[in-house]
């Protein structure tokens, strides 16, 4: 992959601190530890819009924990826990 | 031969602006009832074409695709599929679209076309689009999704002109469109592959401004703050008690003093006898005591709907998230429980839109702790009899302070259960996901404020007339009969069969500091809470004969010490006794047991807290 974003390492979104932008690279439900299954997981993931390719900007930070996070993803802001923010994988 | 009537569903995700283009359709056309044999509310009404035709439109619950992954979601796939019981295949289906935001719901849409019906894309809130210099080509959008498309601004007079002209083309070449049903639940890579395509389209027909929406930044730079955010949170609960409390007040007097007049009228018009007795205090009194809190009902749900139409609801929800999880809750239940403060019924049945079913049980648990608005007939006529109407620190008035802290009891107590419930029944428990869309921020549109509020009022309006205006005759029977034999000399009431359960019950409520007038109001306070208000007065008036036109709370204030009062205000902070509740708690649960135990945790929390309230206080001198 030639991939602009190919020099950024990469890190799930359920790490990045507030501010952070980035590209989404993949979805790795297996590794969130949500109470979702990975398939139930990943569907509602990409249908609020958290397909690979997509834009994301951390927004917001609750009070506790840093927890939930607000997030852009092209043009619309979704609240997610960090939880199940580690299955999206950005750059 | 007049056409038949046509079938229109509504469709689209949360926050497309749905509901909004639903009133503008159909005013205060509207119908609201449950889907047969789910507590999903079902919301139809009609309309006329430009052309005569006459539809029907439901509005169908908000999803993100036709998975159906709670009752909402699944009533929204079996309506379109033509599945759902009972009810008719919509004729046309109307896909609504966020403008400013079509990348969700294009995806829906593809996966609706496979349902094979006849469908519109219908792009709502076109001029906030324009506005932020989003350029939709609708006629290439049209011919890359094969559906027609017609833009609609909903919330401004003649916005869905282009709408009701279409619906008219449409209806007029019916007969061949309806085609094969392909539809079957998408696997993941089909999600995937849907979202690719609809992002393909968007990318073609839609040219995107780089400015996001700055107002919506600006705000929440500030409300989801994590400490600002909060503040803020605060301060509006608290403006919105103390409206309760205060702009109502004004109204609340007139209606009362209105109702107290028609009494006098037919006080003075009628014979006195059992019809005069039963007009003027079982019917008038009784009635107008309940009838009396329409304006702080309005006032609650003027506040509720307008956050949620101006998009502060999701951002509530953000906020409270982590610290509601502390308890065991789902920052999802925010909403449930804030509807909960008007009423626990559509808060129990607001619990829908959490999914996992645990998560919804806890909510459901703790509903019926949020002070809601039945309670505050009771608490308002306590308070104004019992506290007086000071300012506490120069600008904070006690009255509506002590309201306060009764609200905040309810909150605390709620979290507290559900802690207790997360510990103790739930142990093994994983939190379920909170992703939620904190859509941009909209001016409320008065139109459909007014519309929703006026159903509630309906509604509202509708139960005191039929549930607690039979309750109200009820009482009126138990207290009046039997009549007291010739040449009694003690209060009539004395002798009726309500004093008989009422000393039945004292002895039970005695520990707390309840009279046996008390019971006998508890007992009607089963249909609805607030009907304990007018239970009182109607024992109180009656046993006061003539001068009975005097406020309760006047009333109230001779009759019990400061003890029985506060304990009182402590046993309706939890105030186990409401049937509709109990009713709703069963149905949505599906179990018998659940609402047992919900009854019985709270009656152990009411008459526990008034025992303890009672006994302090008589502790301290106020016995």
């Amino acid at each position: 992959m030639t991939d602009i974003h190919d020099t950024r390492p990469q890190m799930p979104l359920g790490l990045a601190q507030r501010g952070y932008t980035g590209v989404i690279q993949h979805l790795s439900a297996g590794d969130a530890g949500s109470a979702l299954s990975d398939i139930e997981l990943e569907s509602r993931l990409i249908e609020l819009g958290f397909v690979e390719g997509a834009r994301v900007e951390v927004l917001h930070e609750g009070l506790v924990g840093r927890d939930p996070i607000a997030v852009r993803v092209d043009n619309i802001t979704i609240a997610v826990r960090r939880r199940e923010a580690m299955a999206i994988i950005v750059a | 031969m007049e056409a038949p009537l046509l079938h229109l569903a509504l469709v689209g995700t949360p926050n497309s602006g749905k509901t909004s283009l639903f009133n503008a359709l159909t005013g205060s056309r509207q119908k609201v009832a449950n889907y047969p044999g789910v507590t999903v509310e079902r919301k139809e009404g009609f309309f006329v074409t430009p052309q005569g035709r006459q539809v029907s439109v439901v509005d169908l619950p908000g999803t993100y695709s036709l998975r159906g992954r709670s009752p909402d979601e699944e009533i929204t796939r079996d309506f379109v599929l033509g599945k759902a019981s009972g009810e008719t295949v919509p004729d046309l289906v109307l896909c609504v679209a966020d403008s400013t935001n079509l990348r969700l719901t294009i995806r829906l849409l593809l996966e609706l076309k496979r349902t094979g019906r006849p469908m519109v894309l219908v792009l709502n809130m076109f001029d906030i689009a324009a506005r932020r210099g989003i350029n939709v080509d609708v006629e290439r959008l049209a011919k890359e999704l094969g559906v027609p498309v017609v833009t609609s601004i909903a919330v401004r007079k003649g916005g869905t002109a282009d709408l009701l002209t279409l619906t008219d083309e449409i209806s007029a070449k019916f007969a061949a469109e309806p085609q094969e049903n392909s539809w079957r639940a998408l696997s993941v890579a089909e999600l995937r592959a849907t979202q690719r395509e609809a992002d393909r389209i968007i990318a073609d027909c839609v040219s995107l401004p780089s400015r996001p929406d700055t107002w919506t930044a600006r705000i929440d730079a500030v409300v989801l703050h994590p400490v600002g955010g909060l503040i803020v949170l605060a301060l509006i609960l608290f403006v919105m008690f103390q409206a309760v409390f205060a702009w109502a007040q004004p109204l609340m007097e007139l209606l009362n003093s209105g109702f107290d007049a028609l009494g006098e009228f037919v006080h003075a018009a009628l014979p006195a006898g059992l019809l005069q007795s039963f007009l003027q205090n079982g019917v008038i009194s009784g009635v107008g005591s309940v009838i009396v809190f329409l304006p702080q009902i309005i006032i609650i749900f003027l506040f509720i709907l307008l956050l949620e139409d101006f998009g502060y609801m999701a951002r509530a929800a953000f906020l409270m998230d982590r610290i509601m999880g502390g308890a065991g809750l789902h920052g999802r239940a925010f909403i449930p429980l804030l509807s909960s403060f008007a009423c626990a019924i559509p808060g129990i049945m607001a619990t829908r839109v959490i999914d996992n079913k645990r998560d919804r049980l806890t909510t459901i648990l703790i509903a019926p702790l949020m002070t809601c608005s039945a309670r505050i007939p009771v608490y308002t006529l306590i308070i104004s009899a019992f506290i007086p109407a000071r300012d506490v620190w120069g600008f904070i008035n006690l009255q509506g302070l002590v309201m306060f802290g009764l609200y905040a009891a309810g909150i605390i107590s709620a979290l507290g259960v559900s802690f207790l419930i997360k510990f103790f029944m739930l142990r093994d428990y994983a939190p379920a996901p909170f992703m939620l869309e904190l859509p941009d921020y909209k001016m409320p549109r008065l139109k459909s404020i007014a519309i929703g509020v006026y159903t509630r009022a309906k509604m509202f309006l509708h139960r005191a007339g039929t549930t607690i205006f039979s309750m109200m005759v009820l009482i009126w029977f138990l207290a009046s009969f039997p009549q007291p034999p010739a040449g009694a000399t003690e209060p009539a009431i004395d002798f009726s069969l309500a004093a008989i359960i009422g000393k039945a019950l004292a002895p039970l409520l005695a520990p707390v500091g309840f009279n046996w007038q008390i019971a006998v109001a508890l007992i009607p306070g089963m249909a609805a809470r607030e009907v304990a208000v007018a239970a009182l007065g109607t024992v109180y008036a009656i046993e006061g004969g003539k001068e009975a036109a005097e406020q309760i709370g006047q009333v109230l204030a001779t009759k019990w010490s400061l003890a029985t009062a506060l304990s009182m205000l402590a046993w309706y902070i939890f105030a186990p006794q409401c049937a509709s509740t109990l009713a709703v708690i069963r149905r949505e649960t599906g179990s018998w047991t659940w609402m047992a135990v919900t009854f019985a945790y709270m009656l152990v929390l009411a008459y526990a807290a008034s025992l303890l309230t009672y006994n302090v206080a008589v502790a301290l001198g106020a016995g």
